[in-house]
């Protein structure tokens, strides 16, 4: 096959490409440009996009001996993965835009163009496992390195982008990957693993933010009501955050409070106890499906925020929406992030939770938002 | 795909082939030890060496051999003109803070430019151009009359990179010199091209640089009268005239010789003979896609533009998606914009000549140079169509994407 390697700089997507070629495909290097300015993007070790990530891709494609360019995607990026975070945030939604990138970026703006361009697909250094299935359909399951397993931020590809994917690194541990690059003489073999968003520079999300939307102020109030202190931004907090809330006083049984609830309009922020956190039903929007569109109630797991824990529960599938029933109960689930559907390893689709249900505790009432009856 | 006998090389202008004499000289030269600015036999071998070079250049340029000051390349000279007339001229006299030059100029030129209106106060005057490219020598001589007093240099390349547009230096010249002015000109692109006679032009600085000539790259010159004096950028050994210190590199010095030699000897020829290729690589560009667009000026000679390049619109395309399909089959060209950071930007010559950016980003720059064929240009030519017609597909994808509308209708 004739196949585009998205290579961002890092160890993975290096070995991903290395590995193509092995395979026999013919392979061209492409790195992403994904900020108008980037110098304004994070540099050096701490994640992608920068100067000198692109010089980093490139010595590896020279490695490898594999024609190598740079595809302009700023303006797609800015569009639907920037702008999609701000809104987001100021709808008091908590996103995720890796996840977003691969929806609308990588494995669409990318993989569109270079099937134009006459190729047969994308290569990409994501840790998940593609399968043939005996239907023909290609499924997705969790990578063999559970710890490094990236399918929840691939759980919005389609049945026709996974048909045009390769994920050369979903049967091999992270450590495997790191000792290859070092035996392919890869220079990028012990750069550290990228984490938190591209494209805020200093890891900084709130302030970030604050930059972009200006102050807004709001309160931060307790279950009653009662106002605990003034803050500058509602984007500033997600559900479920504990650090950096500053209110001063503890609460009067002295437990640590949490972020149970946002609303954008007001910017009112509800703290509470942890288990007013704990989510028993949620429903969720704009599903996505990895093969065939289930109907009826599906069995299955759900994972609910990257790197969580998997929960089982029923879900029920809708027409563009889906209701879940967990099992057993999460905490501090954020509208806005996915919910990824797993058949055992295997992928079956995601939506975007749009509301929760608290858990019924005993001696508290249930409040909040709850998903509407079927 | 990877089956191509040869490189179709079609960039001459970012550089071009040694000449073979060049390589010859530079060998031999690169065996020898002696710093030329030693006393002893190997140093005055050295010098001497670098002398008759100077002399060479100066003759085939239509200069004085003083007036040759060697230095890294187009850059360095260009950046030794404009920020050392600007700072020596100040000097000089403080009302002396204006520097006038075009919306077209080279980086190399601009980015001093703008470098010295961030950092050193001053304030710059840019001339608008033309659809063809060409300087609106009107604007520039209001811009220089409105206060002559405080014009520190003025600047102007000769032709193009991009487009390879001639741009009317005799004209500058004379608006300049009316009010003691000097002038430079960015003349890298048209050496070995064009006639170029710096005695003659009037001029009072001239960039050139080996590599686009047949010579190595890491050595050109600032040709610059005698008489001016502009602040060094290098400070040092004072070796040439004190403009510019370094240990001469003698090996280049003499390959550079060569080459000035070479090119301008033969610039005649060449330029008959490319100018032909150039007349079947457009003529060819229309009949396969026909609603491509020839940028700049269509009238050949050296009034107009430089023989060597093509400057094609492709209405709808991405210029990097019809390099990378054309770079698959071995055949390579430019996208004649600047890469920032490795990010495509649309060309602000293009912008200058007021083309959007749809226009800017769906441009290829075509350059013909020493060792060119008639094969090279069919080459591309039979490679076009099919380009043409994925990048189009491409860029069409793109351009529905997500409601973003980017390519040209």
């Amino acid at each position: 096959m004739r196949v585009i390697a998205a290579m961002s700089g890092g160890v993975d997507s290096a070995v991903a490409a290395a590995r193509a070629v092995d395979a026999g495909h013919d392979v061209t290097g492409v790195h992403l440009a994904l900020s108008r300015n980037p110098k304004s993007y994070r540099s050096g070790a701490r994640g992608c996009c920068s100067i000198e990530d692109a010089g980093d891709a490139r010595r590896a494609a020279d490695v490898l001996g594999i024609p190598f360019y740079i595809w302009d995607m700023s303006d797609e990026f800015a569009d639907e993965v920037v702008d999609d975070f701000v809104a987001e945030y100021t709808a008091g939604r908590t996103p995720n835009p890796c996840l977003r990138c691969n929806e609308k970026i990588k494995f669409a703006a990318v993989l569109d163009r270079a099937l134009a361009l006459g190729f047969d697909g994308v290569v990409t250094g994501h840790y998940a496992q593609l399968r043939r299935a005996e239907d023909d359909t290609v499924e997705m399951h969790r990578a063999v390195d559970h710890g490094k397993d990236q399918s929840y931020v691939l759980g919005v590809l389609t049945q026709d982008q996974l048909a045009h994917s390769l994920f050369p690194l979903g049967d091999s541990d992270k450590t495997d990957v790191r000792a290859e690059a070092e035996r392919r003489g890869l220079q990028v073999a012990h750069k550290p693993d990228s984490h938190d968003i591209c494209f805020v520079a200093d890891g900084d999300n709130a302030g970030w933010l604050r930059e972009k939307l200006g102050p807004k102020p709001g309160t931060i109030v307790d279950e009653e009501g009662a106002t605990l202190r003034e803050h500058d931004g509602a984007y500033a907090f997600t559900i479920g955050q504990r650090r950096g809330l500053h209110l001063g006083v503890p609460a009067d049984d002295g437990k640590p409070r949490f972020v149970l609830d946002i609303e954008p309009t007001s910017g009112t922020v509800t703290v509470g106890p942890r288990e007013h956190l704990r989510v028993d039903a949620l429903a969720g929007v704009k599903p996505l499906w990895a093969g065939r569109v289930p109907n009826g109630r599906l069995d299955c797991t759900v994972q609910l925020r990257a790197h969580g824990d998997e929960h089982a529960g029923f879900v029920d599938v809708g027409d563009g929406e889906i209701h879940v029933e967990l099992r057993d109960p999460a905490y501090g689930i954020a509208p806005g992030q996915a919910c990824v559907i797993y058949d055992g390893t295997r992928v079956v689709g995601s939506a975007t939770i749009a509301e929760t249900r608290r858990a019924a505790v005993p001696s508290t009432a249930a409040r909040g938002p709850a998903p509407p009856p079927e | 795909m990877n089956d191509f006998r040869h490189t179709v090389y079609l960039d001459h202008a970012a550089t071009t082939p040694m000449v073979p004499e060049a390589i010859a000289v530079m060998t031999e030269e690169l065996a020898r030890t002696g710093n030329a600015s030693s006393l002893h036999g190997s140093g005055r071998t050295a010098r001497r060496t670098v002398e008759e070079a100077r002399e060479l250049i100066a003759e085939r340029l239509g200069g004085r051999p003083s007036e040759v000051v060697f230095c890294s390349g187009g850059t360095e000279a260009n950046n030794l003109a404009i920020k050392g007339l600007f700072w020596a001229r100040r000097e000089s006299d403080p009302r002396r803070d204006r520097i006038v030059f075009s919306a077209v100029e080279h980086h190399a030129l601009l980015d001093p430019v703008t470098w010295l209106a961030t950092h050193e106060g001053a304030r710059v005057d840019t001339t608008p151009v033309n659809r063809e490219g060409r300087i609106v020598v009107d604007a520039l001589r209001a811009a220089v009359e409105s206060d002559p007093d405080s014009v520190a240099a003025v600047t102007t390349m000769w032709a193009n990179n991009e487009m390879g547009t001639v741009q009317p230096i005799a004209d500058v010249v004379a608006i300049a010199r009316e009010h003691g002015i000097p002038v430079h000109s960015d003349a890298v692109q048209a050496a070995g091209y064009l006639p170029l006679d710096f005695g003659a032009s009037g001029l009072d600085a001239m960039t050139v640089t080996a590599h686009k000539l047949g010579g190595p790259v890491g050595i050109g010159a600032l040709v610059i009268a005698r008489e001016l004096q502009p602040t060094p950028l290098l400070h040092g050994g004072g070796q040439e005239r004190d403009l510019r210190s370094g240990t001469i590199g003698v090996p280049l010095i003499a390959a550079f010789a060569k080459a000035v030699e070479v090119s301008v000897d033969r610039q005649a020829e060449t330029a008959g003979r490319i100018e032909a290729l150039r007349a079947r690589m457009v003529e060819g560009i229309r009949r396969v896609v026909p609603d491509a667009i020839v940028n700049g000026d269509p009238e050949p000679g050296p009034e107009h533009r430089l023989p060597n390049i093509v400057h094609v619109t492709f209405p709808g395309c991405e210029g990097d998606a019809m390099l990378m399909l054309l770079d698959a089959q071995g055949i390579e060209c430019s996208t004649g914009s600047a890469c920032d950071a490795g990010v495509p930007q649309p060309s602000h010559v293009l912008l200058a000549m007021g083309y959007d950016d749809a226009a800017a980003r769906g441009s290829l720059r075509f350059s013909l140079g020493h060792t060119s064929t008639e094969a090279d240009v069919d080459a591309l030519i039979a490679a076009l169509p099919a380009v043409h017609e994925r990048a189009l597909a491409a860029t069409q994808v793109r351009s529905t994407f997500g409601g973003t509308v980017r390519s040209a209708s």
